[in-house]
């Protein structure tokens, strides 16, 4: 069953400017994302990928195509669909508890339950502890810890990553991906996951889609087929050794594509 | 040897020091203030001793109702810069929130920034004559277009990120604007109405100087007919103090309120 359907979805930016030609960053894609689907979409920096999951959250409206969230066409952005920004995002005013509350509020939820859920995702993150700290002092892998769990309170039907993790060191990213993992493993979530690594590309996801360069579409979709739960012992395994070199040859063109 | 120097590039200098330079500038001005004075350099009608200063200060609170002046002065200062702030503040959150709104107004309350708030003077005793009204209106006007830009300029600059992160957790527009614009702006906005109620300060002797009967102006006018300059520099001493305990108070209070904005 597919609970996103991306149907010939396009975007073009115009240019803003006379005589500039607007740009195309999206041809027209197709891609269904099935129920409890880890599905990371791979390629080369200005691709379009971050604009695809831009549509998809309803944050850019597409030229072209529809989208459709278990039947229903997406018209704006909303809470059905969480999604973890690149960027820092979480309100400074607002200690973690707070944050992660944000969604629950907007709800109407009563207090005892968004203490409720808000205990359970700090939980889940290991944020433990740090239930009234400010962003400010949290390191940057800690508050996207906490995007995560503000996302996932809210209970979305899907959940949206944006590179969530290129900001980060490579041992917290390491950390952080088996970390999202896990949530995934024990919580059956439908989740997009935008990035340009390709060991976290292959390491999460339960299908790895391959973007081309500018103007980007969908080149190649691949099913990764390794056993949950999986451990980060899988990235030596000669299957995944395989899949790597095969996604690198796929980035490595368009990569060069883009630069000519 | 080096690690030793006082003076070093953008390093910050311990709250002791800091405290003991900013006095040091007090002492050395009231010195050389003192051997102009007592060493007859100067005549006295011209410029009065710190001491004779203080002295007359004390006669004007204990002997001629200065404190009915001052507090005339603040009431004005104060009013005229609440008037302004509660029509700043809501268009100035509007300019910067909405684009048209903001199109529409700003290139007027920019022009009409630059207009120096002390030249209405003769226009306003024209309008509303010399009362109270006058001086709450300059005070406004000194403060409300400033005040309405920098709000602007502080909402705008709001985080998109932010609230795009509101929207895809459930927020409407109007939400954003209450959980996200509002909050995030708070601080600055805060440090803009402590900046212009000193601006206030600026503009409201001269208000004084026409057509008053009371207040620290009204005061200053007045002995400059006596040539009393003991009277004029307590007034103006007095105005730099009740303005920095304003301040104070005022960054205080901010301090507390938005403690999440300040340096870890």
């Amino acid at each position: 069953m597919s609970r996103l359907s991306i149907r010939n979805v396009g975007k073009i930016f115009p240019s803003g400017r006379r005589g500039v030609p607007p740009t195309e960053a999206l041809k027209p894609v197709s891609l269904e994302i099935g129920d409890n689907d880890f599905i990371t979409v791979l390629g080369p920096s200005g691709c379009g990928k971050s604009t695809l999951l831009r549509l998809v959250a309803g944050l850019e409206t597409p030229t072209s195509g529809d989208i459709l969230l278990d039947g229903a066409p997406i018209s704006g952005p909303g809470a059905d669909r969480g999604v973890v920004f690149q960027s820092y995002t979480l309100f400074p005013w607002l200690t973690v508890r707070e944050n992660i509350c944000f969604g629950l509020r907007e709800k109407n939820m009563s207090a005892a339950q968004q203490r409720e859920i808000s205990e359970r995702f700090i939980a889940q993150v290991g944020l433990r502890g740090f239930e009234n700290h400010y962003p400010k002092q949290l390191s940057g892998g800690m508050q996207q810890r906490v995007a995560i769990a503000r996302a996932l309170a809210n209970d979305p039907k899907i959940l949206l990553l944006d590179e969530p993790f290129g900001a980060l060191d490579n041992q917290t990213r390491v950390l952080m991906q088996e970390l999202l993992l896990g949530i995934w493993e024990q919580a059956q979530k439908t989740v997009m996951f935008i990035t340009h690594d390709i060991d976290e590309a292959i390491f999460m996801a339960s299908r790895v889609v391959v973007m081309s360069a500018r103007p980007g579409r969908i080149k190649a979709e691949l099913p990764v087929d390794f056993p949950h739960p999986r451990s980060y012992t899988v990235k030596t395994s000669p299957e995944f050794m395989a899949l790597k070199a095969r996604l690198t040859e796929e980035i490595r063109a368009e990569a060069m594509a883009a630069d000519h | 040897m080096r690690e030793d120097r006082l003076m070093k590039l953008l390093v910050p200098v311990s709250r002791e020091k800091r405290t003991l330079l900013g006095v040091a500038f007090f002492v050395v001005f009231v010195a050389l203030w003192g051997l102009i004075t007592w060493s007859g350099a100067v005549p006295k009608h011209f410029l009065a001793s710190p001491w004779q200063t203080v002295q007359s200060a004390w006669d004007l609170f204990a002997t001629q109702g200065f404190t009915h002046d001052v507090g005339m002065t603040i009431w004005r200062v104060v009013g005229g810069f609440l008037l302004a702030a509660v029509i700043a503040v809501p268009l100035g959150i509007a300019m910067g929130t909405y684009k048209p709104i903001e199109a529409f107004f700003e290139p007027f309350v920019s022009f009409a920034r630059y207009l120096p708030a002390s030249a209405f003077i003769p226009l306003l005793i024209l309008w509303v004559g010399i009362g109270e009204a006058q001086k709450l209106t300059v005070i406004f006007i000194g403060c409300f277009f400033q005040l309405t830009l920098m709000i602007t300029m502080i909402v705008s600059a709001t985080r998109r990120d932010l609230i795009e992160a509101a929207y895809t957790l459930g927020c409407q527009d109007t939400a954003a604007i209450r959980r996200v614009v509002l909050p995030g702006a708070a601080p600055e906005i805060a440090e803009a109405l402590r900046q212009v109620l000193g601006l206030g300060w600026t503009y409201i002797i001269v208000a004084e100087l026409i057509g008053a009967s009371s207040g620290i102006g009204h005061m200053i006018t007045d002995s400059q007919a006596l040539m009393a300059t003991d009277n004029i520099i307590a007034g103006i001493v007095i105005i730099g103090l009740v303005g920095l305990i304003s301040d104070l108070a005022f960054k205080k209070v901010n301090q507390r309120l938005f403690a999440w904005s300040l340096q870890r």
